[in-house]
Order: structure tokens, then C-alpha cells, then sequence
């Protein structure tokens, strides 16, 4: 069951509001995607504990319904 | 049953600057993230240890749970996990990673 693109924004900005998020599909089936996520809350932050932050806003429906997202972060 | 893995994951980290957790060996990588953080390791001529999950299903779930990722590979530096293959070639391309090795104080070419 994939994740369409707007739940995964969705997702992300409840978990960091004030981030920007910019998808892009990397196979048009809506279940490989990667995401661009910027956002002051990384700022001091290791990248491995901003990966941390975005992939925990999923919760479990990482690696089940959204079955691959590949993940940069940076702060603005 | 995690904890003695855990245990021996810490024991691993704690005893070697760099190591990486990859699926194959050095050698032989059955995986092209892993693949990939061996070239920038080789490149930056940085000695490691490599533990191949694939050989050790305890490991392979252990260190997932370990460093709360959810991935394989994963690279260590001075006991630190720094990140998967992505992050790696990120730090790497931006010079970040020569920065936390002279920093760590890790011998490399």
C-alpha cells in the first residue's frame, strides 16, 4: 500500500511544522520517493539525529506502506 | 538476548576507530550502499573494521535497534554512529568527514 506524496508532507509538518519539504519521485509508483526537508529545528543537530526526527514522524508506516524514502535534511 | 548484543556491539565500537557494518565483506560487498561507503573509507585510506551482518543474523537486527536506524550499512567513528551510506557520501562530498577524522584524531591518508 503506498504512500501518496501529500500524506508524506503531511506527516512531516505535523512532526516538524515549520519545515519546508520538497518530494520527488524517484519511480512513478508512488512508493519510492525522496524527500528534501528543511527546517530550524535541525540546526546543532548531528545528521544522523535529523534523520531520526523526520523517519520517526512516520512511525511504523516506514518500511511498510512507505516502503523506501531517501532522505536529505539541512537547515535553511 | 539484546543485550548481550548490544553488549557486543559496544565491545566492537569501543575497541576499533572506524567500523562499519556492511552486508559482504570489504573484499566482497553483496550490496552497493555498502559498496559505496567502502570506496570513500578506501579512498580517504582510512583503516576500519568491517563486520559483515550477513554472516551474523544477531548482529544484523542488533545493530538496527542498537543506533535506532533502520538500515545496513552502518558507520562508526570513535564509538559515534555517523550515519548510513547517504550521510556518509553527504559528509564525505562536503569535506565533513576528513574534518571529524582529523578531529577524532583517526589516522588516514
Amino acid at each position: 500500500m503506498p504512500m501518496p506524496a501529500h500524506e508524506i508532507e503531511r506527516l512531516i509538518k505535523e512532526a516538524l511544522p515549520d519545515a519546508t519539504v520538497e518530494l520527488t519521485a524517484l519511480a512513478n509508483d508512488n512508493d519510492h520517493w525522496s524527500a528534501t526537508v528543511i527546517s530550524e529545528t535541525f540546526r546543532g543537530m548531528s545528521r544522523v539525529r535529523q534523520h531520526q526526527l523526520v523517519n520517526a514522524a512516520f512511525g511504523d508506516r516506514l518500511g511498510t506502506e512507505l516502503h523506501a524514502l531517501a532522505l536529505t535534511t539541512r537547515t535553511p | 538476548m539484546s543485550q548481550d548484543i548490544h553488549a557486543r556491539i559496544k565491545s566492537e565500537i569501543e575497541s576499533n576507530d572506524v567500523v562499519l557494518f556492511m552486508k559482504g565483506t570489504p573484499e566482497a560487498p553483496q550490496c552497493g550502499f555498502s559498496l559505496q561507503v567502502t570506496q570513500i573509507l578506501n579512498h580517504l585510506g582510512v583503516p576500519y573494521k568491517a563486520i559483515n551482518v550477513l554472516a551474523d543474523g544477531a548482529i544484523r537486527e542488533g545493530i538496527k535497534s542498537y543506533s535506532n536506524w533502520p538500515t545496513i550499512p552502518q558507520l562508526y567513528v570513535k564509538s559515534e554512529f555517523i550515519g548510513g551510506c547517504d550521510i556518509t557520501r553527504e559528509m564525505f562530498q562536503s569535506g565533513e568527514l576528513t574534518e571529524l577524522l582529523d578531529k577524532e584524531g583517526v589516522p588516514h591518508s
